[in-house]
């Protein structure tokens, strides 16, 4: 594998809780499954989640920062996942980490993965200081996740605005967390908003799933497809479109079920 | 084209849609993010601006606006200057 073909993605979102962890953890998953060689990497030194995503929490011995200490060779930091074998997780170090890792011993890390992987994923810390410049200096490219929230839109921006000034690009956008009914009520703001607002390429659009808490309790990503869930299949075409597949978009509308969307559909019967 | 709902929103007035207020208020609350202009500069600029172009124009002292808007990723400055009328031509 040469250093070319390989892909440096950073996953990042500005504001916390929209679901980058879930994001990478799933994508990670998803790209490996495709048989790409698959590393992601956490760089959320402060609150790290992703080995628990992961179901990977009590594989650790060795992590980045003994990586960048030459206390450990690379192989020995990086914690093959149980189920998928193509996909390895770069550990974050304790939190102290936050006091001297720089942009620098960023870009080292990330040449290190290189010759091993086609695509490294870095989940980017939330908020838009340090630790997220350290996450964007070892990428090339960018992936922002945004909730249809006006909170989440508004930090996304300026994440845009950030990446761009650091000449980041191409950027995908990811919408998470829709609730295609409170859309078709027009009480969220839908993808054609968001899309009008941040002016980014779509690379996927996921609904409000609660088989993603379900799966972070288990530490099963639900890409690996052990459940089916609607999330599960949006991670993988969100995969595939990365890997330069054509999957076309799905609708994300909803059918009516209950007696509230039987009712909405009432009010909305023509009349005149 | 009338539906069930817009008659009722007709007796008893709309129940506005939060997402459109949404929209507006991000597009309001990005154009100031995106271009980092402070309410004070602001303020600066629309009383600069009313004082040149009254020079030209009476202008409605109090009434007159500057807003800042965006699109896609491009922020436009809105100037809503209402005037009172046109004063007369003098030869400079």
């Amino acid at each position: 594998m040469n250093d070319i073909s390989c892909r440096s993605i950073v996953i990042c979102s500005g504001k916390g809780g929209v679901g980058k962890t879930t994001l990478t953890a799933n994508l990670g998953i998803a790209l490996a499954k495709l048989g790409h060689p698959t590393c992601v990497l956490d760089a959320d030194y402060g609150l790290r989640n992703l080995d628990l995503l992961l179901g990977l929490e009590n594989r650790i011995v060795f992590t980045a920062q003994e990586v960048i200490m030459e206390d450990c060779r690379l192989e020995q930091a990086l914690v093959k996942h149980k189920h998928e074998p193509h996909l390895a997780l770069m550990p974050a170090g304790n939190p102290r980490m936050l006091d001297w890792f720089n942009p620098e011993h960023m870009q080292t890390l990330i040449k290190m993965l290189h010759d091993r992987f086609d695509y490294v994923l870095i989940d980017a810390p939330a908020g838009v200081e340090d630790g997220f410049k350290n996450a964007v200096a070892g990428a090339k490219e960018a992936i922002v996740v945004v909730n249809p929230e006006i909170s989440s839109a508004r930090d996304a921006d300026r994440v845009v605005g950030l990446l761009r000034s650091e000449g980041l690009d191409p950027q995908h956008l990811v919408v998470n967390r829709v609730r295609p009914r409170m859309v078709e009520k027009l009480d969220m703001l839908s993808i054609d908003d968001i899309l009008d607002i941040l002016a980014l390429p779509l690379l996927g659009v996921v609904e409000e799933d609660e088989q993603v808490i379900i799966s972070a309790n288990l530490g099963e990503p639900l890409a690996l497809g052990k459940r089916k869930s609607a999330a599960g299949m949006a991670y993988g075409r969100i995969a595939r479109r990365l890997d330069g597949e054509d999957v076309a978009m799905t609708d994300v509308s909803t059918k009516p079920v209950g007696f509230m969307d039987r009712l909405s559909t009432l009010m909305a019967t023509k009349i005149l | 084209m009338t539906t069930i709902r817009d008659l009722i929103d007709r007796l008893f007035g709309p129940k506005v849609a939060s997402a459109s207020s949404a929209r507006s208020r991000l597009k309001m609350v990005l154009a100031h993010d995106r271009s980092d202009l402070s309410p004070a500069m602001l303020e600066q600029m629309r009383f600069e601006i009313m004082e040149v172009v009254s020079k030209y124009l009476e202008l409605d002292d109090n009434a007159g606006e500057l807003s800042l808007e965006t699109e896609a990723r491009a922020t436009a400055l809105i100037a809503n200057l209402p005037i009172r009328r046109v004063k007369e031509q003098r030869c400079l």
